[in-house]
């Protein structure tokens, strides 16, 4: 099954090539981040976390969107997400093992890694976090190779895989779940303190999830003979536009308690995120756009019209993306630092080597998904080989 | 699989069940004999009673009153730096503090008080890991990495820290430095009776818990000339700690958090 990875026209490898550069310039900055330590990224004393753990963030979300693709079509034998399923669970694998990267390469002493098992802490909620991330990884591994596998033989999958998957949609809303009580749960940090951290969570990762799969499955009926069917669009569209106002929602429920309260701890935050502290705006304009597209993208997906529309669906979809990312991989992690403990604002911004290890681990869960695509593409005969 | 194989795996199974069979057996021997050596102390105890078995609960006192007198002094803070090889990089970017010092309105943020005295106003306090009784950082880490000690003292074991700064987001007091890069060739003398660390793991004040253990005091008590940094056994009646907190009034930062600082401010 997988020598299916191995054949392709030529762009296919000329994609998959340029991946590799991309992959490339990343691993050589890791390296040199590797032997001068993570002061070569923007992250300081005040600033601890950055970009990598809050892209490590958004994409546990993406990760667990496949939940809904999984749960119509195993659960409610919803058979139109027949094709799109097994796209949703590869986004899936590619998504965790990105988390993984992301992590990793956070750690100042990445070698030691293997001390969270060595000395398993069940207070910490980093241990269950990681137990959460690697178990959906193995789950939908096996998923995948499974109904994949049976699909390539011409059999049906055997009885024991329903079980395996009907375990992974809980396990799924956990893993962002335990993701958000990563940040929810510390007293000292006040913007993260909120017990709708994990609903938010879910709620801007079945948005941003479906998004992206969309945008993936747009892209590869242009170029191959797949198709997704217009009935699974139409009900992804209207799965993301649910997410997406509920998203939506919770971002102002935090907006009212934060300023009605006014309790200044809580408040300097938000203000600093959406209004700058003092002419320190340096988030200001990202989370406007971040607003505005969010905006935009909603009035496009309640409008029916606008909903079903294929092209005008795709950049639906990127602009939801977008929005969300910005939302979540930008501002969530990093404004939870800034004012510091102390009231005051130290800014942070990612550095060139910092941007560029995730732009590589970013092209690397691209070059997964290139290559699980295709293998699932030729397994079903909807492409040319 | 072929056959022999099989019967290598069948041998070496049955051969891994005797071994673990065999430490259980060791295991529950040792139990017993601890048991045994427990029940032998506790006896002791009894007939010894209490005093020698007193607990400890380590806590520092700031006169703060004696310190913003002095309102430039840096005396602890060079005090510590040295004693615990602290670089100095000349930014704030990566920078590692043990001991610092804020104003007061920044270190006490939610004691917020627009009349405040003059006596405080603008005046750098000093700060330092509150070593909590109840520690978010040590409930965090997802390698025991940091730790509470029965004293009181929250310790860091920079050889288990694999450096994820999830402490560093817990605790609400900034008291937690990383070293972002190799802090090694930024320390001016090197102390070589105090290790340095590497670079990508966490560090903190940890009340000069290589010093107690010679029966001094920690190094900034000791170094503070307007004698306004005491330092002792809250669990002591009789200790000066103690006395102090009964005679003064004391504040300590953020108490509403629960995290049960244990570095009172006198003021």
């Amino acid at each position: 099954m997988l020598e299916h990875a191995l054949k392709g026209n030529k762009k296919y490898w000329s994609w998959l090539f340029f991946l590799a550069v991309i992959i490339l310039v990343g691993f050589y900055f890791y390296i040199k981040q590797f032997n001068y330590g993570l002061g070569i990224t923007g992250m300081s004393r005040s600033v601890s976390w950055g970009l990598y753990i809050a892209q490590f963030t958004f994409i546990v979300g993406v990760a667990a969107s496949a939940v809904m693709v999984v749960l119509p079509y195993y659960l409610h034998n919803y058979k139109e997400f027949s094709k799109v399923t097994i796209l949703g669970e590869f986004l899936a694998i590619a998504s965790v093992v990105m988390c993984i990267m992301f992590v990793t390469v956070d750690l100042g002493q990445p070698f030691r890694v293997a001390n969270i098992f060595l000395h398993p802490t069940f207070h910490s909620l980093m241990f269950w976090d990681v137990l959460a991330l690697s178990g959906y990884l193995v789950i939908n591994v096996i998923i995948t190779r499974v109904t994949l596998g049976a699909e390539h033989k011409s059999i049906k999958p055997p009885k024991w895989i329903r079980p395996v998957i009907i375990i992974s949609i809980p396990w799924a809303i956990s893993i962002h779940t335990v993701t958000a009580f990563l940040i929810s749960g510390l007293a000292g940090r006040p913007f993260w303190l909120t017990a709708i951290m994990a609903p938010r969570f879910l709620a801007s990762a079945f948005s941003a999830g479906p998004a992206l799969l969309v945008v993936f499955c747009l892209i590869v009926k242009r170029y191959t003979k797949f198709d997704p069917g217009n009935e699974a669009l139409k009900k992804l569209g209207l799965i993301i536009t649910y997410a997406m106002c509920v998203n939506v929602f919770f971002i102002l429920m935090e907006f009212f308690t934060t300023f009605y309260s006014g309790i200044p701890g809580d408040v300097s935050h938000m203000q600093y995120l959406y209004f700058g502290i003092d002419g320190s705006t340096r988030l200001v304009p990202w989370m406007w756009t971040s607003a505005l597209l969010a905006l935009i993208s909603l009035t496009l997906l309640i409008i029916p019209k606008t909903r079903k529309n294929h092209k005008i669906l795709f950049v639906t979809c990127l602009m939801v993306f977008v929005s969300i990312w910005l939302e979540k991989g930008l501002g969530l992690i990093i404004t939870g630092f800034i004012p510091n403990p102390f009231g005051k604002v130290v800014q942070y911004w990612p550095t060139i080597p910092e941007t560029l290890i995730s732009v590589g681990i970013w092209a690397f869960g691209f070059f997964l998904i290139t290559i699980f695509y295709k293998i699932a593409l030729s397994v079903r005969k909807e492409i040319e080989i | 699989m072929n056959k022999s194989r099989r019967n290598f795996l069948k041998i070496a199974g049955i051969a891994a069940l005797g071994v673990t069979a065999d430490k259980f057996v060791d295991a529950h021997a040792q139990d017993t004999a601890k048991k045994v050596i427990k029940k032998t102390i506790d006896a002791g105890k009894k007939t010894v009673k209490s005093k020698v078995v007193q607990k400890e609960r380590l806590a520092m006192v700031v006169d703060l009153r004696k310190c913003v007198s002095q309102n430039g002094c840096t005396k602890c803070i060079d005090a510590c730096n040295k004693t615990h090889n602290i670089p100095d990089f000349g930014e704030s970017k990566d920078a590692i503090k043990w001991i610092w010092k804020e104003p007061y309105e920044n270190a006490f943020l939610d004691h917020e008080n627009f009349y405040l005295t003059e006596e405080f106003k603008n005046k750098n306090v000093p700060l330092f890991c509150n070593n909590c009784d109840n520690p978010p950082c040590v409930e965090v880490c997802p390698t025991q990495a940091t730790f509470k000690r029965e004293d009181g003292i929250v310790m860091m074991d920079w050889h288990r820290c694999i450096g994820c700064r999830y402490c560093m987001a817990a605790c609400p007091y900034g008291s937690r430095s990383f070293n972002w890069r190799d802090p090694r060739p930024f320390i001016k003398d090197i102390n070589p009776d105090f290790p340095t660390r590497m670079r990508g793991v966490v560090e903190k004040c940890i009340f000069c818990d290589e010093r107690l253990a010679e029966g001094l005091p920690p190094a900034c008590v000791e170094a503070c000339t307007e004698k306004a940094l005491v330092f002792g056994n809250l669990d002591d009646p009789e200790s000066e700690v103690r006395k102090l907190l009964k005679d003064n009034f004391s504040i300590r930062r953020k108490p509403g958090l629960g995290t049960n600082p244990e570095v009172y401010y006198l003021v």
